[in-house]
């Protein structure tokens, strides 16, 4: 039984990315960013009802010069 | 005809490879077929390149692949500096690879293995190429083809390997689900050790249940180490899993009260010598943080330094990185860099000290390999491991094991000091 999935999480793929640092700008709740600029993004699931955390993820992953951000929706752990 | 104990892939070893002949006097015509997959499922048999990865379960992955024109790629690259584990099972018994590489290509179904030994390694690649001309002649099995990838460290990771074999670049990919099938081509591939390919051989000829004569449950089988350091010559040595790594170290003619041992290799783990009476398997090891990894020992003697030898693998380490992720390329030079502070002019140690530790834990798990993880471990089991000394360098004690110029580690010299990436 297959449900809609609920929860997304916001993946970097590190050999795209350069390092430019939009995504820590345009969401800085869910990317931090190292002393060398790149990214640090916890790949943890949140639920897709919380709305403005899926938004900034959008705005960041339209954001990146490098297309180096991804949304992966899938379902939550239980 | 059994192997009854020691040495298993080694057998019939006589520094010299074996022809195809003497190969099957020595080791018997396989029997199994088609009862292998069930065999290698049943003998437990652990990847022996570094991961552990179970095999049985990556050949099932591809054998539920579908296509005709599956691959089985043979990994002896050989990254690790100080490993020579594949390059001494190539130059005795190279067609027991080749023999396991066969028969892991009937059981996925594929038409073709590709041999991938480093280029650096000529005579193993005469070795290879002899033995590829003898079963040419035979006119049976798959079609081999051998592929000499040029020498560096990331060149043996997986997806850097079919990375060469698809464009000519030894870099490794990004690869978010894991486990995931590679491919050359469009052929989805089954990347195998070549130490691995050796077992699958045996498994195929004696069965599991022979398999699991040696070893301890959870890690079956023997396996190859290469012990390097503070030795009487370096030398590779088959061992039955659990082992005490008191007694592989008396069998190598080691240093019987070492400072501490490398293992797993540059991307391992230093263990203390206080625990020499530890089992050689993951098992055993796992709890003390150190690993088996790719079956490399280096023995440390007392009164070396161990934060200066950590140094010169870091240092090594952050320049053999392909330099595609960010924390990779940056994060292992700034180790490096943290770790030459602490040694030789130290402002500020404790900031330096809680920087690298911060470091570490910033840069772990965030590269498409796991090359900046395995520099992670290694710095982080110096600081564990070699703690009091790491506070007398803190404390500005001077070190007397940085006023000689032994060094037990072997890293390869760089080939202009002035190439570091970050300087």
């Amino acid at each position: 039984m297959n449900r809609k999935p609920d929860h997304f999480v916001l993946r970097v793929d590190p050999i795209l990315c350069d390092g430019f640092g939009h995504c820590h700008e345009l969401a800085p709740e869910l990317v931090q960013v190292d002393e060398w600029g790149y990214p640090i993004i916890h790949e943890e699931l949140t639920p897709t009802s919380e709305v403005a955390l899926l938004k900034s993820a959008r705005l960041a992953v339209r954001g990146c010069p490098r297309q180096a951000l991804r949304i992966e929706r899938t379902n939550g752990p239980a | 005809m059994t192997i009854v104990a020691l040495p298993r892939v080694m057998s019939g070893a006589s520094g010299r490879p074996l022809t195809l002949r003497e190969h099957e006097v020595t080791f018997g015509i396989a029997t199994l077929g088609a009862a292998l997959a069930g065999e290698l499922e049943a003998s437990g048999l652990m990847g022996r390149g570094g991961a552990g990865f179970a095999t049985s379960k990556k050949v099932d992955l591809l054998r539920h692949q579908r296509g005709h024109h599956k691959v089985v790629v043979v990994n002896a690259m050989e990254g690790e500096p100080v490993g020579h584990k594949d390059r001494t099972l190539l130059s005795s018994n190279p067609h027991l690879v080749l023999d396991g590489a066969q028969y892991a290509a009937n059981l996925i179904g594929a038409r073709r293995v590709e041999v991938c030994v480093s280029r650096k390694d000529s005579a193993i690649v005469n070795h290879v190429q002899r033995a590829l001309h003898e079963r040419e002649r035979r006119g049976t099995g798959p079609e081999f083809i051998l592929h000499t990838p040029p020498w560096r460290y990331v060149a043996g990771e997986e997806s850097a390997l079919v990375h060469w074999l698809n464009d000519n670049e030894t870099m490794p990919q990004y690869r978010p689900q894991r486990p995931n099938v590679l491919h050359v081509g469009r052929s989805p591939a089954l990347v195998v050790n070549a130490e691995t390919c050796a077992h699958v051989g045996l498994i195929n000829r004696f069965g599991a249940l022979w398999f699991r004569e040696l070893g301890t449950p959870s890690s079956p089988g023997s396996t190859l180490v290469s012990v390097t350091g503070a030795v009487h010559r370096p030398t590779v040595l088959e061992v039955a899993l659990g082992t005490p790594l008191r007694s592989i170290l008396r069998a190598a003619g080691a240093d019987p009260e070492p400072l501490a041992l490398l293992t797993g290799g540059y991307g391992g783990a230093w263990l203390s010598g206080e625990h020499l009476d530890a089992a050689y398997c993951n098992e055993a090891l796992g709890p003390l943080g150190a690993g088996v990894g790719a079956g490399i020992l280096v023995v440390v003697p007392k009164g070396a330094c161990g934060l200066a030898e950590t140094h010169r693998v870091v240092k090594w380490m952050a320049n053999e990185s392909s330099r595609q992720c960010g924390p990779c390329a940056f994060g292992l030079p700034a180790l490096a860099e943290d770790l030459r502070t602490l040694l030789h002019d130290a402002r500020d140690p404790h900031g330096v000290l809680v920087r690298l530790k911060e470091r570490c834990a910033v840069i772990e798990g965030r590269g498409a390999c796991r090359h900046p993880d395995g520099v992670v471990r290694l710095v982080e089991s110096a600081l564990r491991v070699f703690a009091g000394h790491i506070d007398e360098h803190v404390h500005g004690f001077p070190c007397a094991a940085l006023t000689t110029t032994r060094r037990w580690v072997t890293v390869p010299a760089l080939e202009h000091e002035s190439d570091l990436v970050w300087e």
